[in-house]
């Protein structure tokens, strides 16, 4: 069985380690913070200006002065820091944010990333996903394997506009964990189930994985 | 005696911003966003403006009331989504864009109310931001050399402020605007609450008044929230 979101998240939430300051992206990152490993202190950092991003607020209680990056309504918690952007980009620019996680279109096996723009399509913009991946000594991507027409998003080259060059460390989809290393994507868990041959099929860029693969576990 | 940089409206605060100038506005999405003076934009119908912003606004509120009656004739920022009146004048060439990243907006600003005119940044090198754009080397890292903003006006939201223009603002509403509120050639504060000098503790004040030129208080503000999230008590 492939991964569902949930489980990608509770995955990725294994990598927290205590102490760590972290940015989570729109999406599936989001609910890396539902699965904080217990005894693990770690505080989110929100682009907006918010160090130590609380749970949304009771009903009643929001504030449209409080929000995350997500425009979504937050709290503080005891030990927020409340900054303005500048600052809140000083900080990850000098790479005091320890763990980035963020969603993708696509991923290199050099560990590039295209995550903004689909020419003549979607004109979002890059928000701050330029400048944390530019700038963030730890960065994983959360993502589906494939697309919904079942192509593959690990590639030999993104296909899309960057958003970073050679910067993801780590991958985790809804068929496995990969490490991006020099010989392409490493699988070093798979999901429950999916089998090594479905993880070579899927994977179009170079992909390193053993025939005795372990499986994740939950 | 402190220095009055009071004045009574957003009317008479933007009395003369004209067509075809360059505008920042604070905000980070709708949270902290100059609602007096956008209305006031609206009302004069400027037009022409090049707006420097994180974000648009929404197609009923913010900056997505002068997209409206076209008002913009290009925009500077970091994130549009939430925006089809925007998208659609994009698409159809009606107004020009220039997205860059967020952190790289925020220091543009900062420079510019440091005094330094260009900064070295990696974000965006080797993507499509870096086109066209001088770089410099330094240890084996290519950065692009990114200018300081440059505004005929800085539109900012505080908090509270005092008629010397000093400013402070209240949590995730700050965001954008202590940096804009240094950056521009004739900065405006509108505030919640407009008070004497020597009200506020100057050990507090985020903006000091030396970078704020008009200030007035606004009344009736919506903060409207863009994406109401609770949790339940049971």
């Amino acid at each position: 069985m492939a991964l569902s979101k949930e489980q990608i998240a509770r995955r990725i939430a294994r990598e927290l380690q205590d102490g760590y300051y972290v940015n989570l992206g729109i999406g599936i990152p989001t609910l890396v913070a539902n699965f904080i490993p217990e005894g693990i202190s770690v505080m989110l950092q929100s682009e907006n200006g918010l160090l130590g991003m609380g749970p949304f607020p009771f009903e009643g209680e929001e504030d449209a002065d409080l929000i995350n990056a997500g425009k979504q309504t937050v709290t503080t918690l005891p030990g927020s820091a409340i900054f303005d952007s500048a600052t809140s980009f000083g900080m990850i620019r000098a790479g005091k944010v320890d763990l980035t996680v963020l969603g993708a279109m696509e991923v290199a096996d050099n560990g590039d990333i295209a995550n903004w723009k689909i020419p003549g399509k979607l004109i979002k913009g890059m928000g701050g996903a330029m400048d944390l991946v530019a700038a963030a000594k730890n960065i994983i991507v959360a993502m589906q394997h494939t697309d919904k027409y079942g192509n593959s998003k690990l590639l030999p080259e993104c296909s899309l506009p960057l958003t970073g060059i050679a910067c993801v460390k780590k991958v985790v989809t809804d068929l496995g964990y990969f490490e991006v290393t020099p010989d392409g994507f490493h699988c070093v868990e798979r999901a429950p189930g999916v089998s090594v041959d479905e993880i070579k099929s899927k994977t179009a860029g170079r992909l390193v994985i053993a025939d005795d693969c372990p499986e994740m576990s939950f | 005696m402190a220095i009055n940089k009071q004045v009574a409206n957003a009317t008479e605060a933007l009395r003369d911003l004209t067509d075809g100038m360059t505008v920042m506005l604070g905000g980070f999405g709708l949270c902290g966003i100059p609602e007096m003076c956008i209305n006031e934009l609206v009302r004069k119908g400027t037009k022409e403006l090049t707006c420097i912003s994180n974000n648009a606004g929404v197609d009923d509120f913010g900056l997505g009331l002068l997209l409206h009656q076209k008002q913009i004739r290009k925009m500077i920022a970091s994130y549009v989504g939430e925006n089809a009146e925007f998208e659609r004048q994009l698409l159809s060439g009606e107004l020009e864009v220039d997205l860059i990243p967020q952190g790289t907006l925020a220091t543009r600003c900062l420079i510019a109310g440091y005094g330094i005119p260009f900064v070295p940044l990696l974000a965006g090198v080797g993507t499509e931001v870096a086109e066209g754009k001088q770089t410099v080397e330094r240890n084996g890292k290519t950065y692009l050399l990114e200018d300081a903003f440059e505004a005929d006006f800085a539109i900012v939201k505080a908090w509270k402020g005092d008629t010397a223009g000093n400013l402070i603002y209240k949590d995730t509403a700050r965001n954008f605007n202590p940096m804009m509120a240094m950056a521009g050639t004739i900065t405006v504060a509108e505030v919640e609450e407009l008070v004497e000098p020597g009200e506020l503790d100057p050990n507090r004040i985020h903006t000091p008044g030396i970078y704020v030129h008009r200030i007035f208080q606004g009344e009736n503000y919506e903060k409207r929230i863009e994406q109401r999230t609770v949790r339940s008590r049971n």
